[in-house]
């Protein structure tokens, strides 16, 4: 009863760290390129959500609509003028850019919203809970664990049924190539940052509600992100949520041991899964 | 006839190396030219400076009397020059029909060719649409890279060598699609190795050597002798 339940929260929480992830993994999947930033521009978006909201009194389930568009204009703006032009051969200038987009980020909201803890306040449906008779499970956290199956089937369906994800995989595989063909790179780029930002408020929205956060935190979703983006094998979006899973499941049980191993148990089983299989559970064939 | 396409002293470097030394090239409406040569002649360098992928540093390209020259390579293909790159470039994430689609990407309205007539031009791609474009053999991947570029409907399509590394009745099959490319209403520029099939093909061939052209004439005119010596560097005088 025990293990299901430990099991069952595990895996809800895998939800979380695949949002967190999807948009790393669509971003690197496109570019081949690796935001360090990604962490506090998903911090970034949950200020957003939460000062749309205080600023309008709209629910934050509400305000995301809102912030979603406004992350979206910004990603596009970040890599038109700036992610663009360190993107190249050598894969140091944009890990260090994005790496001081991250300590600008950070300084940015320290300086804005000071470093108290905030949490964005969903009402009532916090505490619900469904009882299934063998486990009872947080309304919040089935929703997060639905919207990160939908976020991954639609970033599924706009790579492989659409023309725009069609451009997406031809400039990741060939970005001179793709050019002969009337394809803008730069704007594709803009357009795979714009939509990973979309995904980063909705991972926002349910960071927010479910805990607190302050300006700082963002590296340590960054590092969930990755380890998730890397467990699932690098550019394949359903590994990625099999990778946000494998993390929250360990997180679970590790903490069902002893409360203070929650945090090293998903560290521990990334390392694990990358022993057995280093280029993670579900490669791109063609890498 | 009028010139669809005109280079003239077009010099490109590929990095530190000069490649073309001020060449002179007009295709007519209409009209297909071959570009032969050796490895390293600059075939290449030349197919990539008209389409914007390689450096100008003097000279100009003017596509129906427009000038083109240095425009992006998005920007080419969208005024009506594609190219079947060397080595057929198909992306490898991309199914055969996802490979043909792709090069329709920038279209805007209707042309002669879509997807179903390029499948009736290369039954073998509605055959195999579902595969990975790489899976195919390299005849029918050459096929897929001159169905992708016909995609945009293109005023000139580049053909950079078309028979390299092919099987002779492979390369055969893939010139019999040329009169209905023609047809189109396409001029062809083709770039070979293949001495006999570029004079076949042709109305017009030209002959490079180290960045130059050194032999120009329909493929009536040219004796063997002068394409051998052209093509080899060997001089007479």
């Amino acid at each position: 009863m025990m293990l299901i339940d430990t099991l069952a929260q595990g895996m809800l929480l895998g939800g979380l760290y695949a949002l967190f992830a999807a948009g790393l993994s669509l971003v690197f999947g496109i570019m081949r390129l690796v935001n360090l930033a990604h962490g506090d521009l998903i911090i970034l978006a949950a200020y957003l959500i939460l000062t749309v909201a205080t600023v309008t009194g709209l629910h934050p389930f509400v305000a995301v609509l809102i912030a979603a568009p406004l992350m979206f204009g910004f990603g596009w703006l970040l890599q038109t003028h700036l992610l663009n032009r360190v993107l190249g051969n050598d894969i140091l200038p944009p890990l260090l850019v994005t790496f001081g987009l991250s300590v600008v980020i950070q300084n940015g909201l320290l300086s804005t919203f000071t470093a108290d803890s905030q949490k964005l306040t969903a009402g009532s449906i916090e505490a619900a809970s469904v009882d299934l008779g063998v486990v009872t499970l947080g309304v919040m956290p089935v929703l997060t664990f639905g919207s990160a199956v939908l976020v991954i089937f639609l970033l599924n369906q706009l790579f492989y049924r659409t023309a725009l994800g069609r451009a997406f995989r031809a400039t990741s595989d060939d970005a001179v190539t793709a050019q002969l063909m009337g394809i803008r790179p730069q704007r594709v780029f803009a357009m795979a940052t714009g939509i990973a930002m979309v995904v980063a408020t909705i991972a926002a929205l349910y960071l927010g509600t479910r805990a607190n956060f302050d300006p700082s935190i963002g590296p340590a979703r960054l590092l969930y992100a990755f380890e998730a983006v890397i467990i699932g094998g690098l550019g394949s979006l359903w590994g990625t949520l099999a990778g946000g899973i494998v993390i929250g499941l360990a997180q679970a049980i590790g903490a069902s041991i002893n409360p203070e191993w929650q945090i090293l148990s998903g560290h521990i089983a990334f390392v694990l899964v990358l022993l057995i299989r280093p280029r993670g559970l579900f490669p791109r064939a063609n890498d | 006839m009028s010139a669809l396409l005109t280079i003239a002293g077009l010099t490109a470097h590929y990095g530190d190396f000069q490649a073309l030394f001020g060449v002179d090239l007009t295709l007519d409406q209409g009209q297909t030219v071959a570009i032969i040569g050796a490895n390293g002649a600059g075939k290449t360098t030349l197919m990539r400076a008209i389409t914007g992928v390689a450096k100008v540093t003097a000279g100009s390209v003017r596509l129906a009397g427009e000038e083109i020259t240095r425009s992006p390579a998005p920007d080419i293909l969208t005024r009506g020059v594609a190219m079947v790159p060397e080595g057929r470039k198909l992306f490898p994430s991309l199914t055969v029909e996802e490979n043909l689609l792709i090069g329709a990407h920038a279209r805007r309205g209707n042309g002669f060719w879509t997807l179903e007539r390029i499948q009736t031009l290369f039954p073998i791609l509605k055959e195999r649409r579902l595969s990975p474009g790489t899976a195919l053999s390299g005849g029918q991947q050459q096929m897929v890279a001159i169905g992708r570029a016909l995609m945009s409907n293109p005023q000139v399509l580049l053909c950079d060598e078309l028979s390299l590394g092919l099987a002779p009745v492979v390369i055969k099959e893939i010139y019999a699609a040329f009169p209905q490319i023609k047809d189109s209403g396409t001029s062809i520029i083709v770039v070979e190795q293949d001495i006999s099939q570029a004079l076949r093909v042709a109305d017009h061939v030209h002959c490079m050597m180290e960045g130059r052209i050194t032999l120009s004439g329909r493929p009536s005119e040219l004796s063997r002798d002068a394409i051998h010596d052209a093509y080899f560097g060997v001089n007479h005088a």
